[in-house]
């Protein structure tokens, strides 16, 4: 579904990148509020809900290449992270609802997990 | 270091610079993009600095982030200077943390930040010395099998 409709099933509010979330779409969800699990787990294209409003939480969205951050339980981020986000093009919304009630939902609407496997790459010097 | 480094450049990260904490992945994120290499191979290297960059933050006093390009590979180097790590093999398991309340409320600090980087990358190595400094040396190749 467009970023624009699961705004509307939450109730929230587009902090920024309104046009680019009436056009954006969204297949799945990876909720974190701690960042290395993002970037350790969080599938490519997924939308991010978090409770984390810091710039963090943006650069982890724009790192592990998520399409745009929902802040969950009224959270709203501070300017330096709406400025980041319009650098990256990284739509921010937030909503009232909590992490749990906000996964439940999504869930229910149709979107999928958004998890991947870990490569197991094995490490030797450079 | 050997082979023909394409491209080089070398970043400073300060210490408790929470403030900018990811600055320094998401610049050689674009220089990487600007160089059109694989978007694989920019996420991998990305997780991998920005992980590198928040050790830096949260446990050095200051370090320096270098990026070579090679033919066949990204090689990235982090150097700094701070308490360096007493145990390695202990460091490197996932969930050992020695994090602060404040590293935890950015986010971080949950132990996986060195698995993450070992995680993402063909090639890591890590050297430190207690109330010195670490270096944490990996590379992704260009030819490697996605993760």
């Amino acid at each position: 579904m467009l970023l624009s409709e699961v705004n509307q099933l939450l109730g929230g509010e587009v902090i920024w990148g309104r046009e680019l979330a009436a056009r954006l779409w969204v297949e799945s969800c990876f909720a974190a509020d701690l960042m290395s699990d993002v970037l350790a787990f969080a599938q490519p294209g997924a939308l991010l809900l978090t409770g984390l409003a810091s710039v963090q939480a943006a650069h982890a969205a724009d790192v592990a290449d998520l399409v745009a951050v929902l802040f969950v339980g009224g959270k709203r981020p501070g300017e330096a992270v709406r400025e980041l986000a319009a650098v990256k093009g990284i739509p921010l919304v937030t909503t009232e609802k909590s992490l749990y009630e906000a996964c439940g939902i999504l869930h229910q609407a149709g979107l999928r997990p958004g998890h991947r496997h870990s490569s197991g790459a094995s490490p030797e010097g450079p | 270091m050997s082979g023909e480094v394409l491209y080089s450049e070398s970043f400073t990260i300060r210490g408790n610079d929470f403030e900018h904490g990811g600055d320094v992945a998401a610049r050689v994120k674009a220089i990487l993009r600007e160089l059109r290499i694989p978007p694989d191979v920019i996420r991998r290297l990305s997780i991998a600095n920005f992980e590198a960059e928040m050790n830096v933050i949260m446990y050095a006093d200051e370090g320096e982030l270098l990026l070579e390009v090679l033919p066949g590979k990204i090689r990235v180097q982090v150097r700094d200077r701070g308490q360096g790590i007493p145990d390695i093999e202990l460091a490197m398991q996932e969930g050992y943390s020695t994090a602060t309340p404040e590293m935890r409320q950015r986010g971080f600090g949950a132990g996986l930040g060195l698995p993450n980087i070992r995680r993402n990358t063909d090639e890591f190595l890590i050297e430190s010395t207690p109330q010195v400094g670490t270096i944490l040396s990996y590379a992704v190749r260009l030819n490697a099998r996605p993760g």
